[in-house]
Order: C-alpha cells, then sequence, then structure tokens
C-alpha cells in the first residue's frame, strides 16, 4: 500500500446518505485518525457518536474526557505520541479549547478541531444555526499566531474537507478547524466516499536521523521541521514557553520574534497552495456575492433569482477562510460594483473583505443574530440595491 | 589543540546525574532550600533501580516551579498548559501504550486549576504515576493560597491568615479512585525514592504526595526559618503510618503529618478495561493502531522482562 493514500481499513468507500456531523468522523477515519478525544455538545455530539462507534474496528481509541479542556489537551498529547488527532465542539466547549490552541499553535502540534456553529453569545441557541465563531477562530487564543480554517457547506465537503484539514495540519504543523454549523452538521445529503486509493493522504512527517540529532523546530518562515513521536529515542522536549529550535525555553525578545515571524509566515507565505475558493459567473459580473459555509447554498438561490432578472451577478465561496484570500478579493473589488457578504452573524467575515477590497468598491453586509439561514429574498435585497 | 574543558563542562561531565538531567540548561531556576531539586534527584534513582528504558519514559509538567521539573529531564518530556499536565499525559499514553508516563507537578497546578482532571485520570485507573511536590505555595507567581496551604497560615493572598479548609491529597486521591497512593517529605529522600520505584512498576493511577519547603515564600511568610528548619520540622513531626485510613491524614498549619504507602490495590487498570471489553464485543477482529491483544501483551511482556535484566545489572 503507498503511503500518501488512505488506509483502506478506515474507508467506507461508496454512496450513502448522511449527515455533516457523521460525514467529518468518516472524513478524519479515512484520513489516518486513529485518537479522538471529545466532549458531547449540541450540536456537534453525532461526529463523536459516530467515530466512537467505528473506532474499535478500525483500530482506533475514543476518550470522553472530564471536559473540552482535557479533550484538547489528550489531543496534544496523542500528537506527540503519534497519533493524527481530532476533537469536534461547538461554542461554549470552542472557548474552553482556547488556550491549548495557542499551545498546539505555539508547539506547532498538528490537529484537526471541527467546531459545528451554534448561536451565541453563551449557552445561546444551543439547537440553531449560527456563523458566529468565525473572528474567534483566527483571534480566539491569546497572542499572535496564524491558523488555518476551512469552511464546508455541505455533508459532502464535511468529508472532503476532513481529509483536507488532516493533509494540510500535517503540512504545516498547524491546528486546522473545520468551521461547519448546526444546519450542515444536522443535514442528510448524499455523500459519496472514494475508494481509499483515490484519497489522498499526507502521512506524519518522522525525523529519521540519528539519536540526539532531532531538533523540533526550524524558524523559517517557510516550511516545518519534522515530527517525532515521544518513545522513540530522541529525548525532545516541547514546551509552551517561546523557545529555540531545540524546543528550549528561551525568554527574550529576539527569540519571541524569530517564533513569531515563523508561525505567519509558514501560513501567509503559502497561502496560495493553501487557499481553496469556487468561483461562479464572475466574468463581467458587477455584483459578487461572497459567503461561505451554509450560506452560500441560500446565496446561490438569491444570484440565480438577481440572474434571472438581468442582473449580472457572481459568486465567490470561500472555501478556505483563513488564511483569508487578500488577493482575489482585492482584484474583485477593482473590477466589480459592490461586493454583497450575506453571513449568520452581525457582520464579522465582512469586515476582512472591506479592509481587503480597499474602499475600490462597496461593501454591502447582509448579516443575522443567528438561529435561522437567510431568507434568499434578503441577499437578493441587497443585490438589488447594489446594482443601483 | 582541544582547549581544556572550563569548570562548569567539567561540573556537567562529572555530576552523577548527567546521565539524566540536560546539562546545557543548568544551573536550574529553584532557590537555595527548595526541595524540588530533592525529589527530581529520587526520581532518577527510582528510574534508573526500576530498569525501565529511559527511551520509553515521558514526563510531563504543569506550570510553576515544579513544572519547570520536565525542563530538565533529558528524557521525552512536556511541558504544557497550567493544569492540563494530566489530560496531556492521558493522549500521550493512550496514543503510545508502550511509554512509561509521569505527571510531575506542583499543588496549585494539579489541584487547584487541574483538580478535575486528576480526579477523572484517578477514577480510570488511568496508567500514570502523577508526583505532586506540594510546597503549600504558588512559588512562581509569588506565595498566594493554594488548596493544599495549611489553615491559619499566612500566604501573599491570604495575608490575615488562612481560612479556607485544604484538601487532603492522599484522601482525594483514595476517594477518585487511585490505586497507589504514597506520601513523604523531601526529607524523606530514601523513602521517596523506594515509594517512585514502586510506583512506576504499579499498573494503574499511582499518586505519590512529596511534602516540600518553599524557603522563598512560604517558610519565610509564616516566619518558619530556612530550609534546614523545614527539615527539622519533618523529622520531627513526619509520622510513618503505613495503610493508615485516608481520611486521617490531613495536615494542619506546622502540625504533625503522616506518611507513608497509604494505599496499594490491584484492579484493571484503563488499557486493561479496553483490551477485555472489546475482546469480549469484538473478539479477535479488536485491534489497536494495527496491533491485536495479544500481540501487544506479548511485546509488554518482553519490555518488562528487558526492564528486570536491566535492572538486576547495576
Amino acid at each position: 500500500m503507498p503511503n500518501d493514500v488512505a488506509d483502506p481499513k478506515g474507508v467506507l468507500a461508496g454512496p450513502h446518505f448522511m449527515d455533516g456531523d457523521h460525514a467529518l468522523a468518516e472524513g478524519a477515519l479515512a484520513a489516518g485518525c486513529r485518537f479522538f478525544a471529545g466532549y458531547p455538545i449540541t450540536p456537534s455530539t453525532e461526529t463523536a457518536e459516530r467515530f466512537a462507534e467505528r473506532c474499535p474496528s478500525v483500530g482506533g481509541l475514543f476518550i470522553q474526557m472530564e471536559d473540552e479542556i482535557a479533550s484538547i489537551a489528550a489531543l496534544m498529547g496523542a500528537a506527540w505520541g503519534g497519533q493524527k488527532v481530532m476533537t469536534v465542539t461547538s461554542g461554549p466547549g470552542f472557548s474552553l479549547m482556547m488556550e491549548n490552541i495557542g499551545m498546539a499553535c505555539m508547539t506547532e502540534t498538528p490537529m484537526v478541531i471541527a467546531n459545528v456553529q451554534r448561536g451565541g453569545p453563551s449557552t445561546g441557541l444551543p439547537t440553531l444555526t449560527a456563523q458566529q465563531d468565525m473572528m474567534q477562530v483566527r483571534w480566539g487564543s491569546h497572542g499572535d499566531y496564524r491558523i488555518i480554517a476551512l469552511v464546508p457547506d455541505s455533508p459532502q465537503e464535511c468529508f472532503d474537507l476532513a481529509v483536507e484539514g488532516f493533509n494540510l495540519s500535517e503540512k504545516y504543523r498547524v491546528p486546522v478547524f473545520i468551521m461547519t454549523d448546526e444546519t450542515v452538521g444536522h443535514m442528510h445529503e448524499k455523500v459519496v466516499i472514494p475508494p481509499a486509493d483515490q484519497i489522498k493522504v499526507i502521512p506524519r512527517k518522522n525525523y529519521d536521523g540519528p539519536k540526539g540529532t532531532y531538533r523540533p523546530y526550524k524558524f523559517n518562515g517557510k516550511d516545518v521541521a519534522p515530527m517525532t513521536k515521544a518513545g522513540d529515542g530522541h529525548r525532545f522536549h516541547v514546551t509552551g514557553l517561546t523557545h529555540d529550535e531545540r524546543g528550549y525555553p528561551t525568554l527574550t525578545a529576539e527569540q519571541n520574534k524569530k517564533v513569531v515571524t515563523h508561525l505567519i509566515e509558514k501560513i501567509d507565505s503559502n497561502a496560495d497552495d493553501i487557499i481553496r475558493l469556487d468561483e461562479q459567473e464572475l466574468e463581467g459580473a458587477e455584483v459578487v456575492v461572497v459567503s461561505y459555509g451554509i450560506t452560500s447554498r441560500i446565496a446561490i438561490r438569491a444570484v440565480h433569482l438577481a440572474r434571472q432578472a438581468g442582473l449580472k451577478v457572481g459568486v465567490l465561496r470561500l472555501i478556505t477562510v483563513w488564511p483569508f484570500p487578500e488577493k482575489r478579493i482585492r482584484d474583485i473589488a477593482s473590477k466589480v460594483k459592490a461586493i454583497v457578504v450575506p453571513e449568520i452573524n452581525y457582520g464579522q467575515i465582512v469586515l476582512e473583505v472591506e479592509r481587503c477590497a480597499r474602499a475600490q468598491c462597496k461593501v454591502v453586509s447582509v448579516n443575522s443574530c443567528g438561529g435561522a439561514v437567510h431568507d434568499p429574498q434578503e441577499i437578493l435585497t441587497a443585490i438589488q440595491e447594489s446594482c443601483r | 589543540m582541544t582547549k581544556p574543558p572550563s569548570e562548569d563542562d567539567q561540573f556537567r561531565q562529572d555530576n552523577p546525574m548527567a546521565e539524566f538531567l540536560r546539562m546545557e540548561r543548568m544551573p536550574h531556576i529553584w532557590c537555595p532550600g527548595c526541595g524540588i531539586g530533592s525529589v527530581v534527584n529520587a526520581f532518577a534513582e527510582a528510574v534508573k533501580k526500576s530498569g525501565i528504558d529511559m527511551d520509553k519514559l515521558a514526563v510531563v509538567s504543569g506550570i510553576g516551579c515544579t513544572g519547570r521539573v520536565a525542563g530538565y529531564v533529558r528524557l521525552d518530556s512536556f511541558h504544557t498548559t497550567h493544569g492540563r499536565a494530566i489530560p496531556f499525559a492521558t493522549g500521550l499514553k493512550l496514543a503510545n501504550p508502550e511509554l512509561k508516563v509521569v505527571v510531575f507537578s506542583g499543588d496549585g497546578d494539579l489541584f487547584g486549576i487541574g483538580g478535575n482532571h486528576f480526579i477523572h485520570a484517578a477514577r480510570r485507573n488511568m496508567d500514570l504515576t502523577v508526583i505532586c511536590v506540594n510546597n503549600f505555595t504558588y512559588g512562581m507567581t509569588g506565595g498566594q493560597l493554594t488548596p493544599t496551604t495549611p489553615k491559619t497560615a499566612n500566604s501573599s493572598t491570604t495575608p490575615y491568615g488562612n481560612y479556607e479548609y485544604p484538601f487532603s491529597l492522599p484522601f482525594l486521591a483514595d476517594a477518585s479512585g487511585a490505586t497507589y497512593v504514597a506520601r513523604w517529605t523531601s526529607l524523606q529522600a530514601r523513602q521517596v525514592t523506594k515509594s517512585i520505584h514502586e510506583a512506576l512498576g504499579h499498573k494503574g493511577f499511582s499518586f505519590i504526595e512529596v511534602i516540600a519547603p518553599c524557603t522563598t515564600l512560604y517558610q519565610r511568610r509564616n516566619r518558619l526559618g530556612d530550609g534546614l528548619d523545614a527539615m527539622e520540622y519533618y523529622k520531627e513531626d513526619a509520622e510513618v503510618a503505613h495503610g493508615v485510613d485516608t481520611r486521617n491524614v490531613d495536615i494542619g498549619f506546622q502540625g504533625k503529618m503522616s506518611v507513608g504507602k497509604f494505599v496499594q490495590r490491584e484492579k484493571p487498570t484503563y488499557f486493561e478495561s479496553v483490551n477485555e471489553h472489546y475482546a469480549n464485543v469484538l473478539g479477535d477482529e479488536y485491534q489497536l493502531y494495527g496491533k491485536t491483544t495479544p500481540e501487544r501483551l506479548e511485546e509488554e511482556k518482553k519490555a518488562r522482562e528487558e526492564q528486570a535484566r536491566r535492572a538486576e545489572t547495576p
């Protein structure tokens, strides 16, 4: 079996009728994830349940931890124990995970965290949809760092992006977030899982040099040092403190500059490799709707209606939200009258669109306080007003 | 011509702990009279005696003075976030069952911010050894109250004396399901070594509390003298009481302290329970990380034999 495709053991190949939460678990198993630590929280619990049910027969382990803080701490340990690891949560649990998300960024520990978003703040709307954690995922832990966040718009994409998320996580040694939502999480649709040999999987790159020579880090802002696992004889050290290439604490402004610059640049300088966009009818468009996740499916309905009315409207769907597709947005902004940004929050990603558009065009927010997807008519009205 | 080794280099080379410590990181940050070093020394002795393959031994610490242990031991070592050493160690052990995982941290880290994780790891009889250096205070942040500070003791956040009830750690561990529980003071180096040695060989969740002085903060703020005075207190007031009921081992301010091995019992560990359960449910098909249970048990047996062989050869 070549090591850059999926292990058939974890792949439930074939067509399925499945919800987004379950598809996330299947994507993780296909990507080679064999360790999952989680804590129940609506509307994400089904992913943990699916993993718990499937893992004994694929050679994995599921543990229900005492809380989300413990779940992500266990992922940290398990990643350095040699496993590909995942957890899933929603708003309140996501907030609890923030400290160790920072440690995962600082120690360049690969892991995948899915957030099935629900309405907030606080306990908010446990069973109703939202996209309100889009800025939290970017900025939620303290300090400066970068992460990768992918947003699926369907159960099929939950599967696809879970696999992709693991691959990016291994490639850049960074936590990758699947920012889905209650609607996609609980929506049943056709999910086609390809045969194992058609699923591209990036295996963990482990250090193979002699004992005593392993360096867990390099700070070049381009790529990352190989991993190793505890027990392989390298006797390495990992700390959340600012560290040198050996992983030893080095508490100076100079060293922090090296570390932080690297954490940011390894993502920013590879943005073109990381960013996935879905573009429709952008050629000659006067108005472009920029959206992501479930909202993009509502946006497409609005765009169809607008086109029927003779308006020149295109759609840009962000599959990768972080790193943000700055260049593409700037380029589009230079060619259109307006960008319309519907999202199920009070206006989060629209701020980023405004920043990148640099006032070259109008930017219109179609916001919502969460709990329901948009009515296509709301988006259509914004498009019509922008065309005037 | 090679340069003659400097005094520092010579020290690093000749130190009996050189094999065990990251000598390039010396000197350490601990204060004169601090008890943490004695416990690290006892740990090193116990590891040597046990014959454990040091490549298969990992240390996980949280934050604080004792949290710095992970940074000094020449082992796979992890200095994690505050209070989260135990769940980190849980993940590490579960991902790589052949490891021996030791959590080394302080009373504030393990029982203040991390208390919830401690009781759950003990409840699961998770295969971990937890060593808590209990100095009754948060040292790294300047001598604040911890969940173990004795009643009436002074701390920087109880400047008029402590009016809270402290945890009795052996009682908490016992009640939560730990299957090995011992307490010593940092004066009793040989007993600490023996207990750590036993804990390393114990299957399941083992817990060792070591009472140790914080000379700079706890001792000074409470006008208890220096490290030597602490040793005299331990010598006078630590009473060996093996097997005593853990309900009766509270520590009052400068009062008598029961020490000894309080609990040692056999109970299936987390991994034994996983193996047994899935073997019943799934039969021979059950494999963890590509290995069947008999294969893993065979490997474990071999590792134990190898360890015993190493322990015999000095």
